[in-house]
């Protein structure tokens, strides 16, 4: 991935800038997503507290959601355990491949085992899209800087959609909690020709549906694998082609 | 009954319980990924390979999340999410990629079709 170097002066400075570049869109949008996941929990009839924790320690929306869901037809501990689990296990391989670009020499691996717990889709591809491109020492702290407010604001959201149930007609926080998947996709189709990608997103597109119906639990981990490792193979074999060429 | 009375209730313990377990689920995954990020080269050929599992999984939870969803969204029709998702993608192309655009238009789509059904 060869990209033209940003430079944002100081790590002070790229901490300000990740906090502005989430504090526009990202903000606006997942904030509203969160506006309906507090409304979806005030429904369940769970306190706020719930929702409010919920967001702080479960952090990263589709997991959050099946933990609601599975609570409201009050499944066993078990069943919630394995249904986020594997919801929730892109959050490895996101990890591992986002760790490389945020890392620095310095800084204590215990951070970075604290920050993980902010790794969701909209920090992940912002950091993602930018931080390979800056020096080392302000990679971090521009993911820090994107993260930590986007929460802040998302637990305010969380708190405040809670209160809106009565007050929100039920198509609006439908709305709402759509917002999420589609600016998702939104994300990913804007970022799209970064090379190797086309081929992951449009597998992994299809299989994921197509597997859900099949076996809803498992889908998941099925469609990255198979998704993932054929379009692994592919570009692999046209990267060698474009080699001996 | 006083405040903290009311927190050690079943009403506020049980829930909690569930929250615990995904939250502990949830961690598992990316406290792995940071333990195992460190003995990772990331010029590797099964980096890279980690790299396309990523996108796929994400592609293919976002996919499900719009045509299967679970939650609230499972109540409206296929033909309503697929019609939102589209004019959002339409708007978002006839804008020249703005997200805030294509992500609107989508929203307000779905809550138009959820009030009035499909277009």
């Amino acid at each position: 991935m060869q990209h033209t170097p940003v430079n944002f002066g100081s790590t002070r400075a790229a901490y300000i800038q990740g906090a502005k570049d989430a504090l526009s869109i990202p903000a606006l949008i997942l904030g509203s997503t969160y506006m309906g996941f507090g409304a979806l929990v005030s429904e369940t009839g769970l306190e706020v507290w719930h929702a409010l924790i919920s967001t702080a320690v479960n952090w990263a929306i589709p997991g959050q959601i099946a933990t609601m869901e599975l609570y409201a037809i009050n499944a066993s501990l078990f069943a919630i355990a394995a249904a986020v689990g594997l919801i929730n296990c892109r959050l490895m391989p996101m990890t591992i491949v986002l760790m490389p670009f945020i890392r620095n020499k310095t800084t204590p691996k215990i951070v970075y085992y604290f920050m993980s717990n902010f790794i969701a889709v909209t920090g992940w591809a912002a950091a993602m899209k930018l931080c390979p491109k800056l020096p080392e020492e302000q990679r971090l702290p521009y993911f820090t800087g994107f993260v930590i407010p986007l929460w802040s604001i998302c637990m305010l959201a969380t708190f405040v959609g809670y209160h809106l149930p009565g007050v929100l007609p039920a198509e609006v926080t439908m709305g709402l909690v759509f917002l999420n998947p589609v600016y998702f996709m939104l994300v990913f189709l804007a970022d799209f020709t970064q090379p190797g990608r086309p081929t992951a997103l449009i597998l992994g597109a299809i299989l994921g549906p197509l597997t859900f119906l099949f076996t809803p639990n498992w889908s998941l981990l099925i469609t990255g694998l198979v998704a993932g490792t054929i379009a692994f193979l592919i570009s692999e074999h046209r990267f060698k082609k474009a080699q001996s060429s | 009954m006083n405040g903290l009375d009311s927190f050690l209730s079943s009403d506020f313990m049980a829930p909690m319980a569930a929250l615990g377990v995904a939250a502990a689920v949830t961690y598992f995954w990316r406290g792995l990924g940071v333990a195992v990020s460190g003995k990772m080269d990331k010029d590797s050929a099964i980096f890279r390979w980690v790299t396309c599992v990523a996108y796929a999984l994400l592609a293919g939870l976002i996919a499900r999340m719009i045509l299967l969803p679970i939650g609230p969204l499972a109540e409206l029709g296929l033909e309503q999410r697929a019609g939102a998702t589209i004019i959002s993608l339409a708007v978002f192309f006839l804008t020249r990629k703005n997200l805030l655009a294509g992500v609107t238009a989508g929203a307000v789509a779905l809550v138009l079709m959820a009030r009035l059904g499909p277009l």
